[in-house]
């Protein structure tokens, strides 16, 4: 036990990574990101595609040795003791597979011999709502069913911490949603969740805590709504009308307006502007339509922080 | 090592073998494939008799009686075609190759005191044309020597370097034996380790309390279950259906058990340092194909030109092949231990070439 579990005993720190870097070659993977983890917690590490969550993730469970950096998982060096460590985490790694002719049931048979756990599969199958297909080959379960049995395997050792990679990647929304369902009630039993995704609806719904990170580094850390209110926390009002009702709004307000396809939207600094526009737009006697309310999300704080990605990769 | 998780892990392995209908073909189906086929070939009935069509136009008795005198040689079976006009015609028509001409006058020849000639057709390419024209020059001179009233004054007998007179059946069952030693775990390990390292399932694994030694070790115990099964096979079916007179010794034990240990570290040596699942099946081809072919295992060495002998030497297979037929066929223990030293050996360095290589995490 080193001086780091010590502190992460004191502050409830589950995990806790200080000035973490990893190269590839020229390519700075990771580039001295802090992160910390409370017991319990539901965190999400987001970012777009190559922006280092799977290395970051990867090192943590200690399938990959940091260059620099101190970290600590359970107060464990996840590199130097990731035997002892692999026996208290639960991981479903990107692209989770098994044995193509190995059936769900099986499957939880064979975890609980190699962790040398008494585990009643029934429970699990039932848990991970598989109970259906619990006698079906591996090849034949859809993508959905797949995730689901590795969740079920990464709870085969009761682990303190799940490290889940990508979980819902390439699932149909239904399938998203029965995956949602197991991690919110891991949640309820306490469990502490490690989820790195580039799903922000799924991160907003699920998580305690988001950090979100782009080229190697962390650019932003916190609660989604704190995150959200920090760095979005607009409200717009939309509304579909023509371009008198643009000019008017224009002229008579000092907000950003923009006028696209018809639709005019514009952002609110205070409550009362909403009250302000409306009278505008009804004394004025121009016909509108579709007006709507809408807050910023976790959505909209991302595209603003990682800017330069284009959208269609988000989500 | 933890017995437990090697039992579960071999379990899991397994039963992914025997549930896809090529591992099971493979492992249990394919071996006697292999001894029947070769089996049929070179222990059928005729005994490697070549067969000879023979025209006999002889209108005296002596013709008859060559053309019988051919056929108990029993190295040729006479096959008579019925006359026709042009024999050299027929026999290109019906693509024999090998063919007997007696004359007309063949009888009355040599009544006669005159030179009676038979003629021999043969093609040239056809590597029995020698055992053939020795064949009836030998008949011919036998009947010279009766003729002429003398008697040979050199005679020969044969004797077998074994009391038993080891058949080609009994050569075959060690050499097919230490095919499937070979190729079941190769091909199979090379693919495995390239594929579990590309789809991330080695790191997967890892996540678990299973070393690396007790994956490996349930690795090796299945594929010396499978060797085992089909050493089995192929000595009962050798033996009882084509009479192979091989003696099974406790000695041939420890050249399956090593030999499935050494080509299951050659596999995933091969599979762990390629980079690819294609690069990995390459060059597994490279190193499983010439071995297969070239260390004794459907043919003798002594039939191959002298270097491609001593190129045999540098495949594992060779002495694993070697050893085995130096217990079940020749008894010979000396021999036996020296092909299994060699053997244990190449196994050490390989296999830690292999423990080494392998690896379950990324620096």
């Amino acid at each position: 036990m080193t001086e780091v579990s010590s502190v992460s005993e004191r502050n409830d720190l589950i995990v806790q990574v200080e000035s973490l870097t990893k190269s590839y070659g020229q390519v700075k993977a990771v580039d001295g990101i802090d992160l910390y983890v409370k017991r319990g917690e539901v965190f999400s590490l987001l970012g777009p595609n190559g922006a280092g969550k799977t290395t970051t993730v990867e090192i943590l469970e200690g399938l990959r040795k940091a260059d620099s950096g101190k970290i600590s998982v359970l107060g464990l060096d996840p590199w130097r003791d990731g035997y002892e460590l692999h026996k208290r985490i639960g991981v479903i790694p990107q692209g989770f597979r098994f044995f193509d002719k190995s059936t769900p049931r099986e499957a939880i048979n064979y975890y609980a011999e190699l962790f040398g756990k008494r585990v009643n599969a029934e429970h699990l199958l039932k848990l991970v709502d598989l109970q259906d297909v619990s006698n079906m080959y591996f090849e034949y379960l859809s993508g959905g069913q797949k995730q689901k049995l590795g969740l079920a395997l990464a709870m085969v050792n009761e682990a303190e911490i799940l490290f889940l990679d990508e979980p819902t990647t390439g699932l149909d929304p239904q399938a998203r949603r029965s995956i949602w369902k197991v991690i919110e009630s891991l949640k309820l039993q306490g469990k502490t969740v490690f989820l790195t995704t580039h799903y922000l609806d799924e991160a907003e719904r699920l998580s305690d805590k988001v950090a979100i990170m782009n080229h190697g580094s962390i650019i932003a850390y916190g609660g989604p709504e704190t995150l959200v209110s920090k760095y979005g926390g607009s409200k717009k009002l939309t509304l579909e009308g023509d371009e008198k009702i643009y000019h008017l709004l224009t002229k008579t307000f000092n907000l950003p307006v923009i006028r696209q396809n018809g639709i005019i939207e514009i952002t609110l600094k205070q409550s009362q502007d909403l009250l302000k526009i409306i009278n505008a737009i009804e004394s004025s006697g121009q016909p509108y339509s579709g007006l709507s309310l809408k807050k910023d999300t976790l959505e909209d704080v991302f595209i603003t922080l990682v800017g330069r990605m284009k959208e269609g990769e988000l989500d | 090592m933890n017995l437990k998780r090697i039992f579960a892990d071999f379990t899991v392995f397994r039963r992914e073998y025997l549930r896809n209908k090529e591992g099971f073909f493979f492992a249990l189906v394919f071996p006697v494939i292999l001894i029947l086929l070769f089996g049929a070939i070179f222990s059928g009935s005729g005994h490697n008799s070549i067969t000879v069509y023979a025209l006999n136009e002889d209108r005296g008795p002596l013709g008859t009686s060559f053309l019988q005198t051919l056929n108990q040689t029993g190295a040729i079976r006479v096959v008579s075609v019925p006359s026709n006009a042009s024999f050299p015609d027929y026999l290109l028509k019906h693509s024999y190759s090998q063919g007997i001409l007696i004359p007309s006058s063949f009888s009355n020849s040599i009544y006669s005191r005159n030179e009676a000639n038979i003629i021999l057709y043969s093609n040239p390419a056809d590597s029995s044309t020698q055992i053939v024209s020795g064949v009836v020059n030998t008949v011919a001179e036998g009947f010279n020597l009766r003729l002429s009233n003398s008697s040979s004054l050199i005679s020969i007998s044969q004797k077998s370097v074994n009391e038993s007179s080891p058949s080609y059946i009994d050569f075959l069952i060690p050499g097919l034996i230490g095919f499937t030693v070979l190729t079941s775990p190769m091909f199979s390990m090379v693919n495995l380790s390239a594929e579990y390292k590309k789809s991330k399932f080695f790191k997967q694994l890892s996540l678990t309390p299973l070393t690396k030694g007790e994956w490996l070790t349930s690795k090796i115990l299945w594929y010396v279950i499978l060797s085992l099964v089909a050493f089995i096979l192929m000595t009962a079916t050798g033996t009882f259906l084509f009479g192979a007179r091989v003696q099974i010794t406790p000695w041939v034990f420890p050249f399956i058990i090593l030999g499935s240990l050494l080509f299951v570290s050659l596999g995933m040596l091969v599979g762990t340092i390629t980079k690819s699942i294609e690069s990995a099946g390459v060059i597994g081809n490279i190193i499983t194909f010439p071995m297969m072919f070239l260390s004794g295992t459907f043919f003798p060495l002594s039939i191959m030109p002298d270097w491609l002998a001593k190129l045999a030497h540098i495949f594992p297979l060779y002495y694993i092949i070697e050893g085995l037929t130096s217990t079940m066929v020749y008894d010979n223990l000396k021999s036996t231990i020296f092909d299994l030293a060699i053997v244990a050996f190449l196994c050490i360095i390989i296999s830690v070439a292999a423990v080494g290589a392998f690896k379950w995490r990324e620096e």
